[in-house]
This record gives structure tokens, C-alpha cells and sequence, in this order.
């Protein structure tokens, strides 16, 4: 075996710079995403420092970072609590999406792009970030809050829906024609409903296919099953997202609660090296002429949502605070954006540079402003950690 | 008592009544075991103010603190109310006949009267065991009836 200790080297100096910066960034209580995203800007094609041993490693853990991403999220779901976001929320996903979709949409019209890049436009300012705004409800210790229960349903509605969006994206944007992307949409509904089934009827039997008490045997079997999942839905033109999400929904229980455990780490380090490589393969020159449309674009959305949040929260009968609360949680968007941006990335450069930038923008103002907005963290006996 | 039960999807469920002093107490149950108990301010009803966080096993200590006394205390006072009823504890002892055998195949109260109605295993207290539980060495039963009904459950679990 050939050791690179050019490989060795600079990966192992990028993920120490990740952990530095990143560490840098919770201090002031931001999202890790911008950092990362920094890091692989300076550091790809046109930025200051060329990484090719660990670039190449990089380009080829990203999939595996949005396989981990995706998988770990639907560990999360469970049928009854989607059940219950569509029941309480319904109204308030159907304002999410025509109010946040729209202005991606729009801006991808005036600037002139092709329709594929018009829909991953409207994808990219649609979708919340669940990581970053999951781990900013809790950094401020929003959890008990009221609103919260209205955020949360909203984002697993956000969820849902993309695995709807994911197949149909992924179809048009490797060129497919309409029909056929349609097609690739109902397929991902018809196997999202049939995974629900699968978890709800016969959850602990796919449990057992994958249950064992050791860890290393239970991190080989979910993580094997789930790539060669996503790799056949990457086939059928579903997207490697959506297959590896189905696999995550399809587990319950005992056994998601400790895939989810053992995943964790992984899934960390990978998403980071996913996060990286979007920074990669983006020319940081091509970033700044767009970045005052990004920040237009990024205004405009940070309104829609707020107005999505105060909707949501309203009908769960929660008082103007808590309605600003919710609407500020909402705004960041991350690792979803980056997703469809991987999508497109290569068919669409433009709709990289300002989607990239975008959602550079939305992960540090999102929870800014969450934070400035909706008061300080309520200070409270035993704030330890 | 009224308690409110709110699903919060991928995070837990979260739990609040109101303290008979009016103090709107929440309690989220994490998914991973972990639990917060919050305060509702009275300024911002929807505000939750962190009281304290519990790890699994804290919760579990705490629990066992605000309830098991009460289990104890209410069946004191159950024996008191009635005249030559007494509440006694009996510990399994793992050379007993009955330890994985269900609690049903000692036939306690058909043959002596005497019921049992709690079974207190390591931390937790199974209260009204039905018939169908499975005895485990060094479970403590908790038994009500006379005290020669006490005695002669005693003797069945020690000696079949």
C-alpha cells in the first residue's frame, strides 16, 4: 500500500483548520457551514492555497456526505410526526412554499437562466436548514419555547417536500426532458409512501434485517444497505439524496436511535468534507460580482420566511414575540441549498456562484438574527454548558 | 390534574400543567432519553426559561425520589384505614421456585388471601403486576393482606 503523505498531510491540516474556525464560529454562537465554505473557497480552484492530494479525496467524500446527511435526517422522522406537522401545518407549509420558492424563482428569470436553474433557484431559497436551525433552537435554549413545535413541523414538511424535488431536479438537470422528470417524482413519492408503510407496519422487521448489538456490525450494515440504496435510486435519476432518506425513514425505533449514535461522528465528518467541496469546486471570483444580487435575494427571503414563521406560529395560537421568534428561526438555509447546488453545480456555473453565495449569506445572518431578533437566551439556574 | 402533551417532531415531546401555585412548568422528554424541565415566564407566555437538565439516569433518580415514597406512603395509609391489613415487602431470593415463572403460577391470593400488588425491580416498581409478569431473582413484591397471608406468601415464593 502506497501511504501519500501529501494526502495525509493536507488533510489532516484542512480538518484541523475546520475544527479551529469552526470552533471560532460557535463561540459567537454562528453555524459551522460559512466557515466551512470559506475554508474550500480559499483553498479550490482559483483560491490561495492549491489542495490537490486531499482535493481529489475531498470531491469523492461529498456523496458520502450528503448520503450521511440525508440518511441521518430521516433517522429523525417518524410517521406519526409527520402525521402530525400535515395535519396541524398544512396551511402553513402551502405559505412557505409559494412564499419562498417565488423570489428564487424570480431571481433566476430576471437574470436569464434556463428553466432548470429558474427551479434550483426556487429550491435554494425555499428550503430551511434543519441542521443549522435544530442546533440554533436548541444553542438558545428554544425548545420549551411554544413556537418551537410550529418551526420544527414547518421543516419536516420542508423535508418531505424535497424528496419530492430532489428526483425531479435531478432528472431535469441531467437532461432529462419534463415527462420523464415527472415520472422520476412519482416514483420518489410512490417509494416515500411505501418506506412509510414499511416503517409502520413492519419497522421492526427492517430493524432486524440491520439490528446487532455491536456497534461496528450495526454502523457496517446501515451505511452499506443506505449507499447501495442511494446508488440505484442515483440510477433510476431519483437522486442519491432521496434513496438514502427513504433508508433513514424506514428505520424506527430502538435501532434508528443507535444508528443514529453510531452515524453521528460520521456523518459529521463527512458533511464537513461535503461542505468543503462545494467551496471547491466554486471559483471565489466569480462569488463577489454576484454577491450584492445574493444579498438582495437574501433580504427579500429573510422577509418571506419571517412572514412563513409568524404564520405558523400564529395558528398555534402563539403571541407576537413568540411569532417573531419563529419567523427569525426559520431564515437560515445550509446544507439542502448546498445539496441542489451539487445537483446543478456543473450543468449551471451561474446558478452555483449565486446560490453558493446565497446561502453564504442565509447561514450567518439566519442565526444572527434568530438571535438578536427574538431576544437574548433566556438565562436560567444551571446554564453549565 | 391537567397535563398538556405537545409532539415536537425530531426533538421529544414536551409535557406542561400548571403548579397549584400557578406556575405554568414544562417538561420536554427527549428522544434520546434526556429530559429539561422549563418555566413559562409570565411576560412572554410562550417563553420557556431553563430550570434544569437531566440525563437519563438523573431523571430516573428523581422519579424514584418524587414517586416511590408516595407508592410506599399511600399503601401505609391504605393498610391504616382497615383494621388487621398489613402491607409487607418479600424479597425473591434467586434459589426461589418461582424466578422466571410467571407471578401467576404462585397462586398467592387464591391460597392465601393475601394480593400482591407491587413488584420493586432494581430501580424500577411495577405496580398491580398482572398475572402474566415473569418474576426475576432479587425482585421485592410488595404484599398486602393479613399478616398470616404476608407469612404464607412469603413461604410459596421461598419454598413453592
Amino acid at each position: 500500500m502506497q501511504v501519500s503523505e501529501a494526502l495525509l498531510f493536507q488533510l489532516g491540516a484542512l480538518l484541523t483548520t475546520l475544527a479551529v474556525l469552526g470552533a471560532a464560529a460557535r463561540r459567537f454562537a454562528l453555524s459551522p457551514i460559512p466557515v466551512y465554505l470559506m475554508a474550500g473557497l480559499s483553498l479550490g480552484k482559483g483560491g490561495i492555497l492549491p489542495v490537490a492530494a486531499a482535493g481529489e479525496f475531498v470531491m469523492t467524500g461529498a456523496p458520502i456526505g450528503i448520503v450521511l446527511l440525508l440518511l441521518t435526517l430521516g433517522l429523525e422522522f417518524s410517521a406519526t410526526e409527520f402525521a402530525t406537522s400535515l395535519r396541524h401545518h398544512l396551511p402553513s407549509a402551502g405559505v412557505d412554499i409559494v412564499l419562498n420558492a417565488t423570489p428564487g424563482a424570480v431571481a433566476g428569470w430576471v437574470l436569464g437562466l434556463d428553466g432548470v436553474a429558474i427551479l434550483s433557484m426556487a429550491g435554494v431559497t425555499y428550503i430551511s436548514s434543519s441542521g443549522v436551525i435544530a442546533r440554533l433552537l436548541e444553542d438558545l435554549r428554544r425548545l420549551g419555547n411554544r413556537e418551537t413545535p410550529a418551526v420544527l413541523s414547518v421543516l419536516v414538511l420542508e423535508d418531505f417536500a424535497m424528496a419530492a424535488y430532489l428526483p425531479l431536479l435531478a432528472v431535469l438537470a441531467s437532461g432529462g426532458n419534463w415527462l420523464e422528470a415527472v415520472a422520476g417524482m412519482i416514483v420518489a413519492i410512490g417509494a416515500l409512501v411505501a418506506a412509510f408503510a414499511a416503517s409502520y407496519y413492519w419497522g421492526h422487521h427492517v430493524g432486524r434485517l440491520v439490528a446487532h448489538p455491536d456497534s461496528e456490525q450495526l454502523l457496517l450494515r446501515v451505511l452499506g444497505i443506505t449507499l447501495m440504496v442511494a446508488a440505484i435510486s442515483e440510477f433510476l435519476h431519483a437522486s442519491a439524496a432521496v434513496g438514502a432518506f427513504l433508508v433513514g425513514l424506514t428505520l424506527t425505533g430502538e435501532t434508528a436511535d443507535r444508528a443514529r449514535r453510531v452515524l453521528g461522528p460520521l456523518r459529521d465528518l463527512f458533511a464537513a468534507i461535503f461542505f468543503l467541496a462545494i467551496g471547491l469546486a466554486v471559483d471565489p471570483k466569480e462569488l463577489l460580482p454576484v454577491l450584492p444580487v445574493a444579498l438582495a435575494l437574501g433580504a427579500v427571503t429573510a422577509a418571506t420566511k419571517l412572514v412563513t414563521g409568524i404564520y405558523a406560529a400564529r395558528r398555534d395560537g402563539v403571541a407576537r414575540r413568540g411569532q417573531l421568534r419563529a419567523g427569525t428561526a426559520l431564515i437560515a438555509r445550509g446544507e439542502f441549498s448546498l445539496i441542489i447546488i451539487g445537483l446543478v453545480g456543473v450543468a449551471s456555473p451561474a446558478v452555483a456562484a449565486l446560490a453558493t453565495s446565497y446561502v453564504f449569506v442565509m447561514a450567518i445572518a439566519g442565526p444572527l438574527l434568530a438571535r438578536f431578533v427574538g431576544g437574548p437566551p433566556p438565562a436560567g439556574a444551571g446554564v453549565a454548558n | 390534574m391537567d397535563v398538556k402533551e405537545v409532539l415536537l417532531p425530531g426533538v421529544g415531546l414536551r409535557y406542561e400543567f400548571t403548579s397549584h401555585q400557578g406556575d405554568r412548568i414544562g417538561i420536554i422528554a427527549r428522544r434520546g432519553g434526556d429530559f429539561d424541565v422549563v418555566l413559562y415566564g409570565r411576560d412572554d407566555p410562550d417563553e420557556a426559561r431553563p430550570v434544569f437538565h437531566l440525563t437519563d439516569e438523573e431523571a430516573d433518580t428523581v422519579a424514584q425520589i418524587l414517586g416511590a415514597p408516595r407508592i410506599a406512603e399511600r399503601l401505609t395509609e391504605l393498610t391504616r384505614e382497615v383494621p388487621g391489613l398489613e402491607a409487607g415487602q418479600i424479597h425473591v431470593r434467586p434459589g426461589s421456585p418461582f424466578v422466571d415463572h410467571p407471578l401467576g403460577d404462585t397462586h398467592a391470593r387464591t391460597r392465601t388471601g393475601a394480593s400482591i400488588v407491587a413488584i420493586v425491580r432494581n430501580e424500577d416498581v411495577l405496580a398491580s403486576p398482572s398475572p402474566a409478569e415473569m418474576l426475576r431473582a432479587r425482585d421485592v413484591l410488595i404484599v398486602i393482606g393479613t399478616e398470616e397471608g404476608i407469612a404464607g406468601v412469603e413461604q410459596i415464593v421461598d419454598k413453592g
